[in-house]
């Protein structure tokens, strides 16, 4: 059962735009909120109950962040790979 | 029941109970031996991931370095956990299409070439033994406290444990093992932590409290700032502060990230599931499991950092509690009555006369003078050998991995709760331990002798070969764990992934995203990555280097993270200098990056 080789140019840029978008969350939320940022954010965001917003995010924040990534990307590739079956369903 | 009696039975029922499953799931053929013949649950693969995953350095020591580093263990909760987050969506699923057992095997493949493969096995031994050599630190500390032994007993004791399952069961005992091994691991880890968060902060979820308000003693303060408050009365910066430079930081964190992505004992975990999309399923699941511990471990860190200041600051030794004539006793603790008034003081380093140092002795280690049923000094405490620091007045000295062992004996908790903590922390190290053995023995039984050495090798022997193998590696883990290369757990297995990150992770990055990588750029890639951070380690911590030699301000531990950058840049070089590799090797990578007809692949029965 062999792909189109358009079908399979769409499902590898819909991936990699996956995983760009994750990854890019992922660096925001633990080396941008947790580590760069975090003065900033400690000074100028709501703390989070008594602790700092930024040191919030590097202990507990960006933890919980990746777990939610990490769910976004098996939904998300699921829907890609989902879409791929229909190409190939198209191309038949 | 005495202490000594609780911890026999839990620990003896712990291992009754791993014992029984390995052996009941005996591996039959290589493919069961190596990756549990590629069918198990993503929820029970999750959970034996995560049991692989967290180590002795996780379990025991993380909470200690928060402890102490206050928000710099931040490098280790983000890294760790982040790093997964890499290795699921930019490494598994490809590697997992692949579908060969180890990693220095598809670098093998998609390389074209046995010097590539070679380059590989030796950085996975590297990655490995040094890895290990956390790991077998570690289960010194839990033995010699379990026993009341030294930690070099301990290690050899532990060693012993380790060979004794990791040769028996193979992938497919081990997987089952772990999901046990989670479970006691995560018992033992949240427990101690809920009983600790009810007693100062009133707050039945630890998490909560530690962002909530101390409640012990009366009027209520918020905790973090009441923890910040005891740091800066005594010396310490705030714990919310850290001490660690922005750069420093960084670059351990994302060593300590693309490390865990190029970890080869993790990724083969994920063979043992049926397809790719059972893997994600699986890494939702390990990430979940995996952050119960490490959203617990800051608020231990916190919690034992006030329970051990309150319980030990300006007491008369005479008066501690018991559980730290038992530190003191298998040399966890130390104290030096340096200004003479028979009480412990504890301070940090902005008391000190130069302000810099808060160091109780001069050398990294205590050296005790006489055995702990010796002659003992003028208020009953053991005599020191070492150099005594004049310029700080701090007189307690506390390894880091004693913490997460010590928190439940300072929030005076019942025996049985310190017992499962115990039986936890063994699990931890073994699981990791025996996890890492196996694909340390693999990649020397498999890649190395049966690949590139002798094809005609039967599976049986190859097996043989594995089970030398892993005694091989014991003996010098062992070795080093009994002289360990820097002073805590977390820091040597720091190493580890620094290594990892400077050679596999980009290597296996360009391996899959890149069509035009070349054997050639791979092979100098990995070995200048893996050579420079080794030679920047060995030279800071064995050859003596000083803190201001260090490049840019990067410690050891993050130095893995310029190595990776060297890998990327010395192998983009020379593959735009030399050949694009052959078509197959490029249908191989066209294939990899699509889903679908990896299970016949991977499931041969």
């Amino acid at each position: 059962m062999a792909k189109t080789t358009a079908a399979k140019g769409r499902y590898w840029k819909a991936h990699l735009k996956c995983v760009g978008v994750l990854l890019s969350i992922w660096f925001v939320t633990s080396f941008g909120c947790g580590i760069l940022l975090r003065d900033w954010l400690d000074q100028s965001f709501p703390s989070v109950g008594s602790a700092p917003f930024g040191f919030w995010m590097a202990q507990q924040g960006s933890i919980i962040s990746f777990v939610l990534i990490l769910i976004g990307y098996a939904f998300w590739m699921a829907r890609i790979e989902d879409n791929l079956e229909h190409d190939e369903e198209d191309a038949k | 029941m005495s202490q000594d009696h609780w911890n026999f039975l839990f620990i003896g029922l712990s291992f009754a109970l791993y014992i029984g499953i390995a052996v009941r799931q005996r591996a039959g053929s290589t493919s069961e031996y190596y990756t549990a013949g590629g069918g198990v649950s993503p929820f029970a693969n999750g959970m034996a991931t995560a049991a692989d995953w967290m180590s002795a350095a996780t379990f025991i020591s993380m909470a200690g370095s928060l402890a102490i580093g206050g928000y710099d263990g931040s490098r280790f909760l983000m890294g760790w956990t982040g790093g997964f987050v890499l290795l699921t969506v930019l490494m598994v699923p490809f590697l997992r299409k692949f579908g060969k057992a180890t990693v220095p095997d598809f670098v093998g493949d998609r390389y074209y070439s046995k010097a590539a493969r070679f380059v590989a096995v030796i950085c996975a031994i590297f990655i490995c033994l040094t890895y290990i050599m956390g790991q077998m630190n570690g289960v010194g500390i839990v033995f010699s406290q379990l026993f009341g032994v030294t930690t070099t007993t301990g290690v050899i004791v532990g060693a012993g444990i380790v060979f004794f399952y990791a040769g028996l069961g193979g992938m497919k005992g081990i997987t089952y093992t772990q999901v046990a091994q989670y479970c006691v691991m995560a018992f033992a880890y949240t427990i101690p932590a809920i009983f600790i968060a009810i007693a100062l902060t009133n707050n039945f979820i630890p998490q909560l409290g530690f962002i909530g308000e101390f409640t012990k003693g009366g009027s209520a303060v918020p905790f973090l700032e009441k923890l910040n408050t005891i740091n800066t009365d005594l010396g310490f910066t705030k714990y919310t502060d850290g001490s660690l430079s922005k750069i420093d930081m960084f670059c351990i964190t994302a060593a300590l990230m693309c490390g865990t992505a190029g970890l080869p004992h993790v990724i083969v975990r994920f063979f043992t599931v049926k397809n790719v999309k059972a893997v994600r399923k699986s890494a939702c699941w390990t990430l979940l499991f995996i952050a119960v511990i490490y959203l617990t471990a800051p608020t231990i860190g916190a919690f034992s950092r006030v329970n051990l200041i309150s319980s030990l600051n300006n007491t008369a030794y005479e008066e501690t509690p018991a559980w730290f004539k038992g530190f003191e006793d298998t040399g966890q603790m130390a104290w030096v009555d340096k200004n003479g008034d028979g009480k412990i003081q504890y301070w940090g380093a902005g008391k000190s006369e130069s302000g810099k140092s808060g160091k109780v002795f001069l050398e990294k280690k205590p050296s005790f003078k006489d055995e702990p049923e010796g002659p003992r000094g003028a208020s009953g405490e053991r005599v020191l050998t070492n150099e005594i620091d004049t310029d700080s007045p701090n007189e307690l000295w506390f390894g880091n991995d004693v913490m997460v062992m010590a928190n439940p004996h300072m929030g005076g908790l019942p025996k049985w709760a310190i017992a499962l903590l115990m039986a936890g922390c063994i699990a931890a190290a073994l699981s990791t331990a025996a996890g890492l053995l196996l694909v340390l023995s693999t990649s020397i039984s498999h890649d190395l002798m049966k690949k590139i050495i002798n094809p005609d090798l039967t599976d049986k022997q190859e097996v043989k070969y594995a089970r030398y193998a892993a005694l091989g590696a014991l003996l010098v883990a062992v070795w080093f764990g009994i002289n360990p290369p820097s002073s805590f757990v977390a820091k040597t297995v720091a190493f580890a992934f620094g290594l990892a990150a400077s050679s596999f992770f980009p290597t296996l990055l360009m391996g899959i995203f890149s069509r035009r990588m070349n054997k050639e750029g791979a092979i100098a890639g990995m070995v200048a990555g893996i050579g420079f951070t080794l030679s920047y380690i060995i030279y800071f911590q064995f050859l003596g280097g000083t803190k201001d030699q260090h490049l840019f301000g990067i410690s050891p531990e993050g130095i893995g993270f310029l190595g990776m950058l060297l890998n990327f840049a010395v192998a983009a070089i020379v593959a735009a200098f030399t050949p694009p590799p052959p078509k197959e090797v490029t249908d191989l990578i066209d294939n990899v990056r699509f889903p679908g007809g990896e299970e016949t692949e991977a499931v041969d029965h």
